[in-house]
């Protein structure tokens, strides 16, 4: 090794002591674009022939038709990012990978299973969770739950199983909090919606250990269209992870997923994501939840990829002394424009929310905060506290606050608070003259402002948005 | 010429339109403690500020060397790798990142090599000790919340930390307590050795009562106008600058 080597070792060898190091490349494996079936666009008989595909209930299939014509009839949404580059017939609704549902990972093809292996799941399922799936373009490709779990009642499986094997409680809750009347994109995930997971907790069961699905999309120019349907009975209590991530093409992807969480009375869900989409994806996702009686329904979602996102999960307090909180980091690089919030329905009396929201945006890319916090008549003696926070790297990048608090009774706390700010070139020389690099004072910087987020988040996840946090800062000094 | 750390030449140096520094010269020498003493608006900051080439502040002409060489262009955190240490007037807060995993994040980028954890932390444990710091400051974010006095002592503990050849104390003193300037003071001495040296940009004299002094410069208009010795300090305290304004 000659010296000029040696020095670059060295200092590979001396940030690994800082944070593990991370290889973009892992989120960028490309896998062959080999599939069993892939069908492009959008039409009657293009629903039907995935529902047919899928063996479905005439019921269901009625669903997606219903959801087509509701999609055909609905607008574009004109009041948030530009959305004007996708073109439906250009993607691919349904791309079948050549792979059954398996519950053991040694029946997973191999190219599938190097891409979960290098994502870390099988080794986060040995070690930290309690079940994984993991989904791989439109389906499931392997899920599993540990056993003593199924003994006590928890159901957790793929959204087509739950479908032929629970259908009157899928049909009792299927697209029932998110109404396919919602706005366009959920028409369309009702439509031509595939993969995905269910998860039943039975009443008074609480999982110690973490459920966790992760959606990979790998196939080109396609939609990813999961669907995760959460019941978590009375008095029991569930952490739920979600993550996804996708390889990076010129062409653009749409991920128009939906939750539907259901809270029952006295229950806790968390539920945690980590999005990393690739930067040539849509993400046009819809998540809500509905939380019974003295439930607690909390949010922890950290937002990264993607060319444009719009994701504002929503919590309907409906039993009263129900609680919620939203925990949530948006960082926006160079040409993404990440329209993220929350949405707060309080329905009852005595009901709660928290939200705390972080964003930062750098090298042009834009973040909004948008939100909405509803509080009805009936909702006496409820609480809102938010608490909102930008952080801009540089001078072309942007940051909106849009806030939109519609409080209709007087007996409420209520409290807001917002503030923007960009990074300070006195901290970054105060900590350069402690010797770290440009690169690493504004890392450090940026990490200490997620810091309220990634301290929410699992270890393992904490450590991934550092990492995260440290590659989108990379090369970031112009 | 072994001894030589710190060598000034006619710097010039203008922060946005505004002259600031007109022709500084100034040589510190391993083992020597020198304070640079001047009314408000001379330039004592910004001498600081461009030893460490501060951004915000533009050299002119003229030249710093350090150990004989010439890091005029040399960026702030190479500066702080060569051993120069600034201890600011008014530190940063960093929120989210707490004191002791920065400190260890800076000892890491100053030595270049990983630090060792238990001695690193025995050594933490003893100097905040010495500097009667409240041991929960540590765990705590860095100077988020601090009081004026316990972010001029976390500078201190800084400086005992990464050990530097220079250490440059800007305005350490002001705003500070009789006490607290006695503990700044053994931080100081605690440091000081024949391998080091010490440069106290200060406006008052109280922390020269603690401590040994070779040198006293007085800065006035971003020129030094007078060298002398402790004396010197004494005369300012008495007479105050005026009496240099014509020099």
């Amino acid at each position: 090794m000659d010296t000029h080597n040696l020095k670059i070792y060295n200092e590979r060898e001396k940030m690994k002591t800082q944070v593990e190091d991370i290889n973009r490349n892992i989120y960028d494996i490309k896998n062959k674009d080999d599939y069993e079936i892939k069908i492009q666009g959008l039409n009657r008989e293009i629903v039907e022939e995935i529902s047919r595909l899928k063996n479905e209930p005439d019921w269901m299939l009625e669903i997606r038709l219903k959801a087509l014509k509701m999609y055909e009839e609905l607008e574009l949404p004109t009041w948030g990012p530009d959305l004007s580059e996708l073109n439906m017939d250009d993607i691919a609704t349904y791309v079948k990978p050549k792979s059954k549902l398996n519950s053991s990972w040694e029946d997973v093809p191999e190219d599938i299973k190097n891409t979960f292996d290098k994502l870390g799941i099988p080794e986060a399922e040995k070690k930290s969770l309690a079940g994984v799936g993991a989904q791989y373009d439109s389906e499931v490709v392997y899920h599993s739950m540990k056993e003593d779990l199924i003994k006590q009642g928890v159901i957790y499986t793929d959204m087509e199983s739950a479908v032929r094997d629970y259908p009157e409680i899928v049909k009792k809750h299927f697209m029932k909090c998110v109404p396919i009347s919602d706005h366009k994109f959920v028409a369309l995930h009702a439509a031509v919606w595939s993969g995905g997971s269910f998860v039943y907790v039975p009443k008074g069961v609480k999982l110690d250990f973490p459920l966790q699905s992760y959606f990979r999309l790998n196939s080109p120019e396609s939609g990813q269209f999961e669907h995760t349907l959460i019941i978590v009975d009375e008095g029991a209590s569930l952490h739920f992870i979600e993550g996804c991530s996708a390889p990076q093409y010129n062409k653009v992807n749409l991920h128009a997923g939906c939750v539907e969480l259901y809270v029952k009375d006295n229950a806790y869900l968390r539920y945690s994501t980590i999005e990393n989409w690739s930067k040539n994806m849509m993400n046009l996702n819809t998540k809500k939840a509905i939380v019974g009686k003295n439930a607690q329904m909390d949010w922890v979602t950290g937002s990264f990829g993607s060319k444009v996102s719009m994701l504002y999960p929503m919590s309907i307090l409906n039993g009263q002394g129900s609680k919620t909180e939203y925990t949530g980091i948006t960082f926006a690089g160079g040409g993404q424009n990440l329209d993220t919030g929350f949405k707060v329905i309080h329905n009852a009396p005595n009901t709660s929310s928290v939200i705390n929201s972080k964003s930062i945006s750098k090298d042009g890319g834009a973040c909004t905060y948008r939100s909405l916090v509803r509080i009805n008549e009936n909702a006496k003696n409820s609480k809102c506290s938010v608490s909102c926070e930008s952080l801009m790297l540089d001078d072309i990048s942007r940051s909106d606050t849009i806030p939109v608090n519609d409080i209709r009774t007087d007996e409420v706390e209520f409290s807001h608070e917002a503030k923007i700010g960009k990074i300070s070139d006195k901290t970054i020389f105060y900590l350069m003259s402690r010797g770290l690099s440009e690169e690493d004072a504004k890392a450090m910087i940026v990490r200490g402002f997620a810091y309220p987020i990634s301290k929410e988040l699992p270890v393992e996840y904490a450590v991934e948005m550092n990492n995260l946090i440290n590659l989108e800062l990379e090369g970031a000094i112009g | 010429m072994e001894n030589k750390l710190l060598e000034i030449k006619d710097l010039y140096v203008n922060a946005g339109e505004k002259e600031i520094l007109k022709g500084l010269n100034l040589n510190i020498k391993k083992g020597e403690v020198h304070v640079i003493m001047g009314p408000n608006g001379a330039g004592k900051s910004t001498l600081a500020n461009v030893i460490l080439n501060n951004p915000e502040y533009k050299k002119i002409s003229g030249q710093i060397d350090f150990e004989g060489e010439n890091i005029n262009d040399l960026s702030t955190d190479k500066i702080a790798k060569k051993g120069i240490f600034m201890s600011f007037q008014m530190p940063e807060e960093i929120p989210g990142i707490s004191t002791i995993n920065f400190l260890r994040t800076a000892k890491n980028n100053i030595t270049n090599k990983p630090v060792k954890i238990f001695e690193f932390k025995d050594s933490v444990k003893k100097f905040s000790e010495e500097l009667n710091m409240n041991q929960k400051l540590i765990e705590r974010n860095l100077n988020v919340g601090f009081s004026g006095g316990e972010k001029k002592k976390n500078e201190i503990l800084q400086m005992l930390i990464l050990n530097p050849k220079l250490a440059i104390l800007d305005e350490t003193d002001s705003g500070l307590d009789v006490d607290a300037i006695k503990i700044v003071s053994k931080g100081i001495e605690m440091y000081k050795s024949s391998e080091n040296a010490v440069l106290i940009i200060t406006h008052n004299t109280r922390i020269l009562n603690h401590l040994d002094v070779d040198y006293v410069h007085v800065l006035i208009n971003g020129k030094i106008v007078k060298t002398g010795t402790a004396e010197l300090a004494k005369e300012i305290d008495e007479n105050g600058y005026t009496q240099f304004k014509n020099l």
